[in-house]
């Protein structure tokens, strides 16, 4: 696609014809050119109007190297042609100017959270260390942050498995349109909401306190859309053959789906499952609002505030001195790993496991 | 899709012996446990949703009764005491703004990104990029929300002093000083967050775009942007709206960047670039700690309110995936 478009214009060929159809390109040296040109003008204006700051530099050079491609290309090839280029250029800028940030934020939490990141930070809970000094450690966060997600999960992924079951084998008419309809728009809810049903049902109304449970579910309410939706396009993706092979049998319909339909999209399930995974360990709010973090380890889920690495990264921010910053960029570097294996894994399980009539 | 519900209503004859089951009424127990109990999660997933807006609305009615204010109107946020004031005026101005200032960044960019990943990049980067993408869309927030707070909020006072040289005069982007953590950098910092699923969902929209037409208008003779321009941005185009509401969905629920990033006050102020305002989900999250019952539950009223947006935006989007659907099926 992208290499017949360099070459809009047809080639004369060898035909007779006294006007060449080729039309006036620029030579594939020039952009280069432009660019180079471009910076070295960037940095004398930058130089000349004394700017200090090498940003301002860059963007004027963006600004003449964009500016120069297309005063250039409307002068030799036209107006078409150099508005091609001008979005080209466009294009590349926005692609450039986005990876600017999202680069600094990797390198920013890599770079300042691995000062503090060894075995006892990983093996120690804050306990009753003094705020401002460095020291102590996430061990807690971790036990907190794996048993909500697992509660979560074993809460979410049943309920958003079967769901997904119903609306693909079984679901038919207003009932299932229904579901697939709130199950979209469950999607959106912000999780804060999502925290603040659990602390209106179980805290103010039930009267329970805090504790890694009521932030479990509450974290299982933002996963099970997301089970839902991705266990259902793996379903769908099964051939109904198979399906069809299995009932000519004789196979009642409810053993051909767990012998026949689940084992094989479970690959896709899983992956499913653990992005849905990854998302919910890094929320915060509902955390925030239901399990109100703690200093010290808790290992019990249901009984007493409990930590969590996102809202470990939180407390330690508000905290303010630079002990503590330290210790929020080394959980937030820690966070981040775990949200990106976790990715990595299941987008590997998918490409391995993947049905093999997908396209 | 639709086969194997059918095929299971009339049971293959040659498995039963007796011949009993023959009717083509059997119904085994298994399946019937099995359906009910799948059935039982749809519905279970249909209660919850009700309950969510139940005692949502439940919890708010208590603090909207208890209110002394105007709940809609009242610039303050005061609800411990014996004479609550509280209102969300401004923090409804503060999501809005926010949301709008990462949207009218965001999209465009996103939009560019998209193109570039499914039209120009080359193709041995492509595909890695859009990896790279999805992968960004799972980092944390709260990640976001540091790197906001400790990064990107002193390296934009430079920017915020150029912009009020130059733009000062239109009182929006007039700039005092200090700390840039207004709401514009709430913004520029939710538009960062928002990018990659904007990006993601945008992209696939433009690979779907028919093969056929781009390539007819190649044929034209036109030049790469025509192409994309008269066949890849209409049939997108409804696709980038759902992403764009999708990503408008995120920025207004948005917690913790913002709760890290802002200095909230209850003040609505003329210039985007001065600290001050709030959104919703922030003054949950920085209120809650220091609320009592009653407290709490003026708060939910707020978080009611937020969810009754996010439910209108999010349905609105979904409405248009639905119809661009419909749309593309029948044209196929």
């Amino acid at each position: 696609m992208t290499a017949v478009t360099d070459r809009p214009t047809v080639a004369s060929g060898g035909a007779p014809l006294p006007v060449s159809l080729k039309q006036a390109r620029l030579p594939r040296w020039a952009p280069p050119v432009i660019a180079l040109v471009a910076a070295g003008a960037g940095c004398g204006i930058g130089l000349g109007a004394g700017l200090d700051s090498t940003i301002q530099w860059g963007l004027i050079a963006a600004a003449l190297f964009v500016l120069g491609t297309y005063v250039l290309s409307a002068a030799v090839e036209g107006g078409r042609q150099a508005k091609d280029r001008l979005a080209t250029s466009m294009v590349w800028t926005s692609f450039l100017l986005a990876v600017i940030p999202l680069a600094s934020l990797l390198w920013e939490t890599v770079a300042r959270g691995i000062k503090v990141l060894n075995v006892y930070f990983l093996s120690h809970s804050m306990g009753t260390l003094p705020d401002a000094l460095p020291g102590g450690g996430i061990y807690h966060a971790i036990i907190g942050t794996l048993e909500q997600v697992g509660l979560a999960t074993l809460i979410a992924a049943p309920i958003g498995l079967l769901t997904a079951i119903y609306l693909v084998e079984y679901g038919r008419g207003r009932f299932a349109k229904t579901v697939t309809f709130f199950v979209d728009v469950m999607t959106g809810i912000p999780s804060i909401v999502a925290g603040l049903f659990i602390l209106s049902v179980w805290i103010l109304i039930l009267g329970f306190g805090p504790s890694g449970f009521a932030g479990a579910m509450a974290l299982a309410i933002l996963m099970m859309p997301v089970v839902v939706r991705s266990t259902e396009e793996m379903l769908k993706l099964v051939p109904n053959e198979l399906r069809e092979a299995s009932l000519a049998l004789g196979v009642p319909k409810w053993r051909t789906i767990l012998k026949v339909v689940l084992p094989t999209s479970l690959g896709g399930i899983t992956t499913g499952v653990m992005l849905a995974i990854a998302r919910i360990t890094g929320e915060t709010a509902p955390v925030l609002l239901l399990v109100w973090g703690a200093k010290t380890i808790n290992n019990n889920p249901f009984d007493g505030a409990q930590q969590s690495l996102p809202l470990y990264v939180f407390q330690q921010w508000q905290i303010g001195t630079d002990a503590a910053y330290d210790r929020a960029w080394g959980a937030a570097l820690v966070l981040i790993a775990f949200v990106m294996i976790l990715n990595l894994v299941a987008r590997g399980i998918a490409r391995w496991k993947a049905p093999k009539t997908h396209r | 899709m639709n086969s194997p519900s059918s095929i299971s209503e009339t049971p293959p004859p040659p498995a039963s012996p007796a011949g009993a089951a023959i009717s083509g009424k059997a119904v085994r127990p298994g399946d019937r446990i099995f359906l009910g109990f799948s059935r039982g999660s749809g519905i279970a997933l249909l209660v919850i949703m009700a309950a969510i807006a139940a005692f949502l609305t439940y919890r708010s009615v208590l603090a909207i009764t208890g209110d002394k204010a105007d709940f809609f109107t009242t610039f303050d946020w005061n609800a411990t005491g014996t004479e609550p004031k509280f209102g969300i005026a401004v923090l409804a101005f503060g999501t809005v703004v926010s949301s709008v200032v990462a949207m009218v960044i965001a999209v465009p960019v996103a939009v560019g990104i998209a193109l570039f990943i499914s039209h120009y990049a080359p193709r041995k980067l492509a595909s890695p990029l859009g990896y790279v993408i999805d992968l960004l869309a799972a980092v944390p927030s709260i990640v976001y929300g540091l790197w906001g707070a400790l990064f990107l909020v002193p390296h934009l006072s430079g920017l915020y002093g150029w912009l009020d040289d130059y733009l000062g005069w239109t009182g929006i982007f007039s700039y005092g000083g200090g700390a840039a953590r207004s709401l514009f950098t709430v913004g520029i910092l939710l538009a960062i967050m928002i990018l990659p699923i904007v990006t993601s969902v945008s992209r696939e929209v433009f690979l779907q775009a028919p093969k056929m037409h781009e390539e007819a208008a190649l044929a034209l003779g036109a030049t790469r942007w025509e192409v994309i321009r008269m066949s890849v941005l209409p049939f997108g185009r409804s696709g980038v709206i759902s992403a764009s509401m999708l990503g408008l969905g995120r920025a207004l629920g948005e917690t913790m960047a913002v709760a890290t990033v802002l200095s909230p006050s209850f003040l609505i102020s003329k210039s985007l670039l001065d600290p001050g305002g709030g959104t919703f989900a922030q003054n949950i999250a920085s209120k809650f700690s220091e609320a009592d019952q009653f407290g709490q539950d003026a708060l939910i009223a707020s978080g009611l309110v937020l969810f009754v947006i996010t439910l209108l935006v999010n349905g609105g989007a979904r409405l248009i995936i639905a119809r661009r659907k419909e749309y593309s099926g029948a044209a196929a």
